[in-house]
């Protein structure tokens, strides 16, 4: 059985409660991190959707061709 | 229960996390009396031992998250489970560098290789230690998340095994927490109860925390590639832990890769 040596209490107790509060503390500054990049891509995002050269060349639901065909029944009605 | 724990929002989780470790410490320091036989030193056992326990089940949890992951192949269960591991990591560090300090102050040591109970969770923790290294050693994220839970159910098997044998064997100097013999006295046993509550309620929303990170940035991964892929803003290098998006398991489930 290993000697019990009971000293200095208190530096101990509170030395484990700080261990674990950094512990926490590192945590949450790398979440905190993480976070911020997540914020400052999305703000790049943002500002790259509202540009209008960077609108998708696709065409979602195929809303050019539409107009197309809407422009072309006008101008045959027109004549 | 699941509903239940999907409807507390994440503020309101952590608001109760803080109430509940505020009064499981005022418990411990201002109400619980000092132990007869360490003194004033015994109060790392508030933070130690719950700490512990809450380490220990979060590896189980982990590995049920994997079978749910194995079972329907959508990759939030393959996210839930991976982010378990990590913060019972967490918890295994303090556990070590806490038991550590109380067993210097009370043993004169830092650490005692004979004591099952040290050396046990010891292995454990290196165990999962090794989750890291084998899940990034694989690119294939499909084949990384399917060996990932493999390896999680296995090691969350283990755990329990391990907690038995540890209790089967001869102790040399760590006390057994709910043992048969003495145990608590009431005023103790209720600090510890609500600091064992606090530190579950800790891992929850610690839990949660880092799964809405994941999704969060999962999401503008999507909102990128609807973008135009190339036309977005350079990705600086990230992690390849998984992600968990609502799109990753709607394509699996209609077979696109």
């Amino acid at each position: 059985m290993i000697p019990l040596a009971i000293e200095n209490s208190d530096r101990y107790v509170g030395g484990a409660y700080l261990v674990f509060l950094l512990l926490l503390l590192i945590y949450v500054a790398i979440m905190a991190a993480k976070l911020q990049r997540i914020q400052r891509d999305l703000g790049s995002l943002a500002e790259l959707a509202e540009r209008p050269d960077a609108r998708p060349e696709r065409d979602v639901g195929q809303l050019r061709g539409r107009e197309q065909e809407i422009e072309a029944v006008r101008q045959g009605g027109q004549r | 229960m699941a509903t239940l724990l999907r409807s507390i929002t994440l503020r309101r989780l952590a608001i109760a996390t803080v109430v509940v470790l505020g009064a499981g410490y005022a418990l411990a320091f201002l109400h619980a009396p000092e132990d007869a036989d360490q003194g004033f030193i015994q109060k790392i056992f508030y933070l130690h031992v719950p700490l512990a326990i809450v380490a220990l089940v979060g590896f189980i949890v982990a590995g049920l998250f994997a079978i749910q992951h194995l079972r329907t192949g959508d990759s939030k269960w393959d996210a839930r489970s991976y982010v378990s591991i990590h913060l019972s990591v967490i918890f295994g560090v303090g556990v070590l560098l806490t038991g550590a300090i109380w067993a210097k102050g009370s043993w004169g040591v830092w650490w005692e290789w004979r004591e099952p109970t040290l050396v046990s969770f010891l292995i454990v923790f290196l165990l999962y230690a090794t989750y890291y290294p084998l899940r990034y050693a694989i690119e294939d994220r499909e084949r990384q998340g399917r060996y990932a839970s493999v390896f999680a159910i296995t090691a969350g098997a283990f755990v329990p095994l391990n907690f038995a044998a540890v209790r089967a064997a001869q102790p040399l100097v760590h006390p057994r927490t709910f043992s048969d013999a003495g145990g608590l006295p009431g005023s103790m046993l209720l600090a510890f109860l609500v600091c064992l509550a606090g530190m579950a309620l800790l891992w929850v929303t610690l839990v949660r925390f880092e799964l809405a990170s994941k999704q969060a940035s999962g999401d503008l991964k999507r909102i990128r590639r609807a973008l135009g892929g190339d036309g977005g803003p350079p990705t600086p290098a990230r992690s390849i832990a998984p992600v968990a998006t609502s799109a990753m398991s709607s394509m699996r489930a209609e077979g696109k890769p």
